[in-house]
């Protein structure tokens, strides 16, 4: 899977063939392909007001790069803890909601229909940090020093998880009727652009830049490659899987608050429902290999938004949003299989057979 | 006289992407006869036994048995056609029961007796003399006794062929000389013996033929008699060899003004790997060494010293200061280097490239917001990879694609590129061939020229005599003595593990 | 029978115990523990026979679908689909058995072809194409959730009447049962559901035990590379291993059809989470390798009592089923692990 060719006489495009990245691209080119041909129209971008009068775009494209952000965001801690401890956290989205019910609950403080904030969105938002970096610390703290697999670990949290979130906030359901709230899930006036586009691509640049400035990337891969040997090189295992679950805790935060911006309110049993599987196919699409090890940050954030461009292209075709994940599904397997490096190689004796007839 | 040709390889080719690891290999093996396949790392002797035994298919060639031709896909149609395994590394379940593993996948039938299965597998590990019960979970037996529980395995099996991937790495003398029995009875009643090893002596003992390959290709078949050991070595490496006697006299020894000063100095150190509390020291520009049989805690020392198993007591001084050393990174800040006995395990990081193996120890003493840029870790990994020679496609290679030995040499361009003041070397050489073995063996001796103290672990006497010049022997997880000097014989070591005069000087 | 493998000797020899022995005994215990301490702190409920026989007739389809789990979960895998089947074959069936001609016999022929059609395509693409077992089970869930509400939108009770006699057959146990408020004699009784439940229990419980297919399942879990070299083929284990899961998730999408009596998308939500749980509160580990039936049936049993007691201590709150849930597994998982990091240090020493 992460086979990097260094063979110079290959072709460029035989390269991209090989390297990772290529699967989540193809898939983009693909679906990019499919819509051009069923409609045109689905890449049409228009300008026009909202429903609080601003100036905004709309159509498809947009909606994707809208809707995929929280997705994004959650890749990029997913990414990390796949590398780091081989395993996959399945509890981002019941975090999600605890976050969120946290936001929440500083904002509205007791009264749940109060209609002044009763704290900045910012110290709101800092608190739900903290709080879902120490849920996400929990989580570390069982794979890393209990060593139980992150899967059943993160389980806990996910049973738990919305029942905390609805016990924060009494079971009951606060609504932030300032408007100020609503800038971090829809449009800031004055910019045409939803403001989760700009959160996502921010936290992208972010992860890259501490990628580039630290050795965050190779402490992580060789953590999830060899443990033991990691150890005796003076790396601390322990302490790299559980920053890696307390990274992706703050990433639960941003997506958190993002998903309340978008509706001023929360449904504990609904909000972020199934994203963590999403999350999980972000990552694996981007070919990165689940059992942890190297791992390629760019494919896991393209495979998000694969997956976000998938689910948009299924509404545009009026699947109803209870079936879409049957076709999803179908997608999503047909995608691994061809990525499957058995596959692969299959098909490339295939190709070198058909050529060999031609010649 | 050869007996009858029982199996035959003949133009055997296999490829790994663009690397050829077979080209046109040949080998014979006839009834009853021990059959040592012989060649350095990558030479392609693992190769051609996987292909052998199904793991890998073969390009090109046959294979005959008996006379007749064979289509061998995988570990079970080996099995079938009456060819059993011992491979180098441990190849049974840890979760299962010792009796299991002897017998799993084996035989027909649906049900499983687990009392008629615990009761063959008692009579053969009785037979056998090894000590574990049939019940007992494979996982917590040691490395040896499960490597004789695979050796059980694989003679228990009435096979034509059996194949012995070297398998006396992790055994001890005595351990050893059963196998050899045991490889005696069945060349008596006609089974055909592959063996590889890198103990030359090993090979001298039990074996009635040699082949050897060199560089994935066949270089030839001979008789025991015919291929004296100076002979064999030069055979397999293609070139003469000079200098596997006393490599010690040339090379310098360390003559700095400070040589008498002490770099480590350990004080009843004792971890929680169960070794008795121990003294140690070691002067600048010396080598030493830990000596005594396997098991008998001397790579349990040497982790105590750098921290890598937890201290329970005791203290060290570095350079004469006290030094706080509870795990890896505090002996590592210290100027200690520690290369790792079991290489797969504790030192590479198989899916990253030679070239991030290589700066890992470096990069994690520089700090997690430091990272070595790639243009220095390429300039580094290049640097080491001509120096110590590592054959690799690339320094973008994954380290796991490459052969033990080369595997070993990007450990030890690791800690070299740290420049440690304190290197130590557990069983650096072990799986190594001879030709990699001598230079490592001259490395170490031309770093403590030059002022580095190493410690020198090795399972093999003469290795350790020929760089050494002070070893610390040690039996049962304790310290018994220390030979210097002209005590330093074979004789005078053996004496002392085994416990005779000579204690505690 | 859980006796004679675990709790007796296991007191007088933990060090020699397999891992999965160990884990088996401390489910067994802690189960007793728990469930006679509601006895004595709770009474009321717990001390009548019934209370338990309806835990056992709510629970017979997660026990079905743990047995499956833990099955995979031994041959090293996961299935997350279980839950998904679970709803998709209710819906289909009860959608059969509403239309004209739709026969009780054709919709347990129904289930059961659902289950092996899941199972083949997951065994072939997790074993044959060896791509990752959570991935393709994720999309097994997706792909059956999304099927439910295709083949029927709406939630709907089956009128059929052969079913509902199925559904309503009660098996009364001779001897068992409590005295009510009249004085009358209440015997216990348990649904059809329940026999399967055991059925697959036992057969399950002899194979894994009892037959060289079974090891292998332990030795595939254990160390795929070392089963390969042993001469198991490893991939055929693997595959069936998903086959025999999906098979049992089949009956068991059954079984639930039976408890529940209707068709809804929203069934059984949440059952892959439950049988995990299951599976490890009864001592499998998801690393392959260890695991036990029996533990499986037990664990199943634990988390339902640990509901009833949180319920019937007026704790009904919607979110503390969640908490005390998680909690459950906490324990265990912690426990596990303090015991296994334990028993890894005597070896050492």
């Amino acid at each position: 899977m992460s086979k990097t060719s260094v063979n110079t006489n290959e072709s460029f495009f035989k390269k991209m063939i090989h390297s990772q990245i290529f699967i989540p691209i193809a898939a983009l080119l693909l679906l990019t392909l499919f819509n051009l041909i069923w409609d045109p129209s689905f890449f049409k971008i228009n300008i026009g007001p909202d429903a609080s009068g601003n100036q905004v775009l709309s159509g498809y494209i947009i909606t994707i790069l809208d809707n995929a952000s929280e997705l994004v965001i959650l890749a990029i801690g997913m990414t990390l803890v796949t590398a780091a401890s081989g395993g996959q956290d399945i509890s981002v989205g019941a975090a999600i909601a605890i976050a969120g019910s946290v936001i929440l609950r500083v904002l509205c403080g007791s009264d749940s229909r109060s209609t002044e904030l009763q704290a900045p969105i910012i110290v709101a938002f800092i608190i739900a940090c903290v709080v879902a970096m120490l849920f996400g610390a929990f989580n570390g703290v069982l794979v890393a020093y209990f060593k139980i697999q992150p899967m059943v670990a993160t389980l806990i949290l996910f049973t738990a998880g919305r029942s905390i979130a609805a016990w924060i906030n009494n079971n009951e359901l606060p609504i932030v009727t300032d408007v100020s709230l609503s800038y971090y899930g829809n449009f800031i006036p004055g910019i045409p652009i939803p403001t989760p586009v700009f959160i996502a691509i921010i936290c992208v640049i972010i992860i890259m830049l501490v990628l580039k400035f630290t050795t965050l990337g190779l402490y992580t891969q060789s953590v999830g490659i060899n443990e033991k040997s990691s150890r005796l090189n003076g790396l601390n295992p322990e302490l790299i899987k559980l920053l890696t679950f307390v990274i992706l805790g703050l990433c639960v935060a941003v997506a958190g608050l993002i998903k309340v911006g978008r509706f001023s309110t929360i449904n504990y049993s609904v909000i972020a429902k199934d994203i963590e599987m999403d999350a999980i196919l972000a990552v694996a699409l981007g070919g990165n290999a689940l059992g942890g090890g190297k791992f390629n940050m760019m494919a896991s954030v393209l495979g998000a938004y694969v997956i976000q461009y998938l689910t948009t292209t299924l509404y545009k075709l009026k699947v109803s949003s209870d079936a879409l994940s049957a076709y999803k599904a179908i997608v999503v397997i047909l995608l691994v299989v061809l990525s499957a490096p058995i596959v692969r190689e299959k098909l490339a004796k295939l190709g070198k057979k058909l050529k060999k007839k031609e010649a | 006289m050869r007996n009858k040709i029982l199996l035959e390889m003949k133009n055997i080719y296999k490829t790994f992407g663009t690397v050829k690891a077979l080209q046109d290999v040949q080998f014979k093996l006839a009834e009853g006869e021990v059959h040592a396949l012989m060649g350095e790392n990558g030479a392609g002797k693992s190769t051609l036994i996987k292909v052998l035994t199904g793991v890998y298919s073969k390009d090109e060639g046959e294979v005959i048995l008996d006379g007749k031709a064979v289509a061998i896909h995988s570990p079970q149609d080996a099995q079938k056609v009456g060819i059993s395994t011992v491979y180098q590394e441990i190849t049974l379940c840890p979760n299962l029961s010792v009796a299991e593993n002897m017998y799993i996948g084996r035989g027909s039938g649906v049900g499983q007796n687990w009392k008629k299965m615990n009761s063959d597998a008692k009579k053969i590990l009785e037979s056998l003399d090894i000590p574990a019960k049939p019940s007992q979970q494979l996982g917590s037996c040691s490395i040896a006794v499960q490597q004789m529980v695979a050796i059980a395995r694989a003679v228990d099996m009435d096979c034509k062929v059996l194949i012995l991937d070297e398998p006396t790495s992790s055994l001890d003398e005595q351990e050893v000389e059963k196998l050899f029995k045991l490889m005696r009875d069945l060349k008596s009643r006609g089974v055909g013996i592959i063996f590889v090893t890198h103990f030359l002596e090993q090979v001298y003992e039990v074996c009635d033929m040699i082949t050897v390959l060199r560089d994935g290709k066949f270089v030839g078949e001979y008789e025991i008699a015919d291929l004296p050991r100076i002979k064999l070595v030069s055979t397999m490496l293609g070139k003469d060899l000079d200098d596997l006697s006393d490599i010690k006299v040339d090379s310098a020894t360390y003559d700095g003004n400070d040589k008498d000063d002490k770099r480590i100095e350990a004080f009843s150190l004792v971890s929680d790997a169960g070794i008795q509390p121990f003294d140690f020291y070691i002067k600048k520009g010396e080598v030493n060494g830990f000596t005594g049989l396997l098991g008998s805690g001397r790579s349990e020392c040497v982790r105590a010293i750098y921290g890598a198993d937890r201290v329970l007591g005791g203290n060290v001084k570095v350079n004469g200061q006290d030094a706080k050393i509870s795990k890896p990174i505090n002996a590592m800040k210290k100027g200690i280097a520690y290369l790792p006995e079991d290489r797969k395990i504790d030192g590479i990081v198989g899916d990253l490239s030679v070239r991030d193996n290589i700066v890992l120890a470096l990069q994690v003493l520089k700090g997690f917001f430091k990272p070595i840029s790639k243009a220095e870790a390429y300039k580094f990994a290049d640097e080491y990879i001509k120096l110590l020679e590592i054959k690799t496609a690339s320094a973008d290679t994954p380290i796991k694609s490459l052969s033990g030995g080369n595997q070993q040499k990007c450990i030890l361009a690791r800690w070299l590129l740290t420049n440690p003041e304190y290197l130590i070397l557990d069983e650096p050489t072990r799986g190594i061939d001879v030709g990699t073995k001598v230079e490592i063996q001259k490395l170490v001796l031309k770093l403590a020229g030059e002022g580095m103290s190493i410690t020198f672990i090795s399972s093999e006497t003469d290795e350790m005599l020929r760089t050494c010049s002070r070893l610390i022997v040690m039996r049962d997880r304790k310290v018994v003595g220390e030979l210097s000097g002209d005590d330093l014989t074979q004789g005078k070591i053996m004496e002392t593990i085994a416990g005779g005069e000579g204690k505690d000087e | 029978m859980e006796k004679k493998i675990g709790t007796k000797k296991s007191f007088l020899n933990i060090k020699d115990m397999t891992d999965t022995n160990l884990l088996l005994s401390i489910t067994i215990i802690v189960f007793f523990l728990m469930y006679i301490g509601a006895m004595i702190f709770l009474g009321e409920g717990f001390l009548k026979s019934q209370t338990f026989f309806n835990i056992l007739n709510d629970q017979s389809a997660l026990i079905i679908v743990s047995c499956g789990m833990s099955l995979v979960m031994i041959t090293g895998g996961i299935d997350i689909s279980v839950g998904g089947m679970a709803a998709l074959i209710s819906m289909s069936c009860a959608v059969l058995l509403d239309m004209k001609g739709g026969s009780l016999v054709g919709s347990m022929g129904l289930a059961i072809l659902i289950g092996l059609a899941f199972g083949l395509v997951q065994g072939y693409l997790v074993a044959f194409l060896d791509i990752q077992p959570f991935i393709v089970s994720l999309a097994g869930m997706f792909f059956a959730r999304g099927m439910t509400t295709i083949v029927n939108t709406a939630p709907f009770n089956v009128a059929n009447e052969s079913f509902v006699a199925l559904k309503n057959t009660r098996l009364n146990i001779p001897g068992v049962g409590s005295v009510n408020k009249n004085g009358d004699f209440v015997n216990a009784y348990v649904e059809i559901g329940v026999i399967v439940a055991l059925l697959v229990v036992i057969v399950m419980f002899v194979v894994l035990r009892w037959t060289k297919l079974g090891r292998n399942f332990y030795a595939v879990g254990g160390n795929k590379q070392s089963a390969l070299m042993l001469g198991i083929n490893v991939k055929l284990t693997k595959f069936l291993s998903h086959m025999i899961c999906s098979f049992l998730a089949g009956i068991a999408g059954y079984v639930y059809f039976m408890h529940v009596g209707s068709g809804s998308a929203s069934h059984a939500s949440g059952a892959e989470m439950n049988a995990i749980a299951s599976s490890i509160i009864g001592g499998t580990m998801l690393t392959g390798g260890v695991g036990n039936i029996i533990g499986t049936m037990f664990g199943t049993l634990s988390l339902a009592t640990i509901q009833n007691i949180v319920t019937s201590a007026g704790l009904d709150e919607a979110w503390w089923t969640g908490i005390t849930n998680a909690a459950m597994l906490c324990l265990f998982l912690v426990i596990q692990s303090v015991i296994m990091a334990q028993r890894k240090k005597a070896q050492v020493g």
